[in-house]
């Protein structure tokens, strides 16, 4: 009796503790923090109305831009979704998130959600709440000064596919990924997305990243590149990508709003999923009205969909400034790094690296080391910036690529970076605070839009 | 090779398997430094299988997962022998995180189960449930101060036998086992450490000592000779460093 008054106050108190929260101009974990100790059973209780259940993002890299790729999908495919706002991937985010969206009894105003969640608290949340659908993406080197060990890492997600009760997404070309299988429970099915021969170069595994010399070994497949795949990416040049779907082979090309081809193979892991969902609402409305739709029209429909989604906060991010395009570039890890290198094109561009960190950042600078700068050598850098721009200095220095201004203070060195580079496009590689420190800063010379943070 | 060519033979120890966080900066510091100082880097990759190079003058070796650890462990014993030589000839090696724990005489597991190291350093290291995390400083006599970051579960203790601790640390729960402000171990010129960062760039005093160690085993005596760009580039690089260092020990650990 105590615990259901006390549970029928939640949304009450819960949105209170957010109000002022953010009146004092607090963060999203506090009213979460709250909930969570007052009532724990919330978030459980509130996601178990979801008649299409949760779906989970986890992965080390592209999680943010994923989870956006598919509830974007999902609601053009007219669902209605929840999820948790930009990068706040921590069970008390999702929580303050749900307090948000709750009306005054509880009640939870959506088809499903899609939760992208840290690889360490996907661990808590699966505790509470068993995800009907789980996208998992890659298991990276990220965040070691957290999870000490990359292996460590892949046992998280592991527990992730293990509890999940519907469909679970791998992707094949990550052997950690796809070894995921063998934990899977049997009454789960298992969907796979990868890329084609001629692509899996492009996306080094943290194994391959270490081991190639880039020369005689780059067709040295994994064992799990042979499984079937539900969707391939089979190219991608510039924006336009082509998908292959397994169950009919049929290839769809498509232009993207999305930058960088690694979000294009993410998007591969989020048409996945989509097909599973989309698959599950047919069957589901297919007996109450008959509606049906051929395979050939969904998939149509969900590339349709997929075409439409626009980036992410940071990633692959565009401001005009004063004329000139800026792209804001998150970088995390030594892969992400790498991809990014290799998705921009430096010589038509001036490029600025601001390199923070603090606890959100990660402290060890170790991870700069397994980045190869050498595709920037011609064009050079024209900044560096941040806590640690000595550190990522120094880096540039031992790859022999030119450095024309070093100024740890963001504000100043980024102001001089776009007075003295008009008239060009930029480029801005920052970790996860020095994107917010970036933004700020490019905020008082032009619009940049409320990142909802 | 011409009479000019002043190759030093370098040894990147298990890259493939340990090669945990950014110690392969330490490989490109010191192929570039003794490029700038007028020698020859040849840079062995050596992995499990490999065959083992003629000439090796310098050994460098990085951290590694518990996998990575199982995966070399058999390789390495049989090159053991190998190296013990190398070493007793005062072949300077850096061996960092993972691979100091595997030179030293043995690893206890946090089950009380004993995986023999092949015993070059005269160290052990106990598991422990907790990790040493953070950015550290720490102070030797020939390099003065190292600044890195550790990352390590093991607790390790140095031996009386001839190994010595290779630096002092000042903060409890940091260094070799959190209790007796040592860092790393050092016999012969093999130095053993905790310090990922990488931790040979933000060091240079460091590096140029292996430099030095590897021109006088190999040729007798270690002579730099750079062109004035060289010696300038060099320059530059050791302001870089003092500065990247500052801000690193100044950082929150």
């Amino acid at each position: 009796m105590t615990h259901s008054f006390l549970s029928a106050l939640t949304p009450a108190i819960g949105k209170t503790v957010r109000a002022v929260a953010r009146l004092r101009g607090g963060g999203t974990a506090l009213p979460g923090r709250v909930i969570e100790s007052i009532d724990s059973n919330f978030m459980a209780r509130t996601l178990a109305q979801l008649p299409y259940g949760v779906v989970l993002v986890s992965g080390t890299n592209g999680k943010t831009t994923t989870t956006r790729i598919v509830s974007s999908m999902l609601e053009q495919l007219g669902l209605k979704v929840f999820t948790n706002p930009t990068g706040s991937n921590f069970t008390r985010g999702v929580v303050s998130a749900l307090l948000d969206a709750v009306d005054m009894s509880g009640k939870l105003h959506a088809d499903i959600a899609v939760l992208e969640l840290d690889e360490a608290y996907a661990v808590h949340f699966v505790d509470k709440v068993q995800p009907r659908y789980a996208l998992l993406l890659n298991v990276l080197r990220d965040q070691l000064d957290r999870f000490g060990e990359i292996d460590t890492t892949a046992k998280m997600l592991a527990t992730v596919a293990k509890k999940t009760t519907g469909t679970v997404v791998l992707n094949r070309e990550d052997p950690r990924i796809a070894a995921l299988t063998d934990v899977v429970s049997q009454g789960a099915n298992i969907a796979y997305y990868g890329l084609s021969d001629e692509l899996v170069s492009f996306f080094p595994s943290d194994d391959t990243m270490y081991n190639s010399d880039d020369t005689e070994d780059s067709r040295n497949f994994t064992l799990s590149h042979y499984r079937p795949a539900a969707v391939t990416l089979t190219k991608v040049h510039n924006q336009q990508a082509q998908f292959e779907f397994a169950d009919n082979a049929s290839r769809y090309d498509t232009n993207l709003k999305l930058e960088g081809v690694y979000n294009a193979f993410n998007a591969a892991g989020a048409l996945a999923i989509v097909e599973a969902i989309m698959n599950d609402v047919a069957s589901a409305q297919s007996h109450e009205k008959n509606g049906d739709k051929s395979r050939a029209n969904m998939h149509g429909d969900i590339i349709r969909a997929v075409s439409t989604v626009t980036p992410a906060f940071g990633r692959g991010e565009s401001i005009i400034v004063n004329g000139d395009k800026v792209e804001l570039i998150l970088v995390k890890n030594p892969m992400g790094f790498r991809l990014a290198l290799k998705s921009f094109d430096a010589l038509n561009h001036k490029t600025m690296i601001v390199i923070n960190d603090e606890y959100a950042d990660g402290r060890d600078m170790s991870w700069l080391w397994d980045v190869d700068f050498t595709t920037l050598t011609d064009s050079g850098v024209e900044a560096v910036s941040g806590v640690r721009a000595t550190d990522m200095a120094l880096r540039l220095a031992y790859d022999e690529v030119p450095v024309r201004n070093v100024n740890d203070d963001i504000n100043s060195c980024l102001e001089e970076f776009i007075a003295s580079t008009r008239g060009v496009d930029k480029h801005i590689y920052c970790t996860y605070t020095a994107m917010l420190a970036v933004r700020k800063s490019l905020s008082q010379i032009t619009h940049v839009e409320d990142a909802g943070l | 090779m011409t009479e000019n060519t002043r190759e030093l033979a370098i040894v990147s120890l298990y890259p493939k398997d340990m090669n945990i966080y950014g110690d392969t900066g330490n490989v490109k510091t010191i192929a570039l430094r003794a490029r700038l100082y007028g020698y020859e880097p040849r840079i062995y990759k050596y992995n499990v299988g490999d065959a083992w190079p003629e000439h090796v003058d310098l050994v460098l070796g990085g951290g590694g997962q518990d996998k990575g650890q199982a995966a070399i462990s058999d390789d390495l014993f049989a090159r053991s022998q190998k190296i013990h030589e190398l070493a007793q000839a005062g072949v300077p090696m850096l061996l960092i995180c993972g691979l100091y724990q595997l030179f030293g005489e043995y690893f206890e597991t946090n089950e009380g189960v004993r995986l023999p190291g092949i015993n070059v350093l005269g160290v052990h290291t106990v598991g422990q449930d907790t990790r040493m995390i953070g950015n550290l400083v720490e102070h030797n006599a020939q390099c003065g101060t190292i600044v890195g970051y550790e990352n390590h579960s093991g607790q390790t203790f140095v031996h009386d036998d001839g190994t010595e601790p290779w630096a002092e640390v000042k903060a409890d729960g940091t260094g070799n086992n959190g209790v007796d402000h040592t860092e790393g171990a050092r016999k012969y010129n093999v130095i053993g450490t905790y310090m990922h960062g990488s931790v040979l760039p933000k060091n240079p005093q460091l590096a140029d000592l292996l430099i030095r160690k590897a021109a006088e085993h190999r040729y007798g005596n270690f002579e730099p000779i750079s062109t004035v760009e060289q010696a300038e580039e060099l320059n530059r690089l050791n302001a870089m460093a003092k500065a990247a260092a500052q801000v690193a020990a100044s950082r929150p650990r």
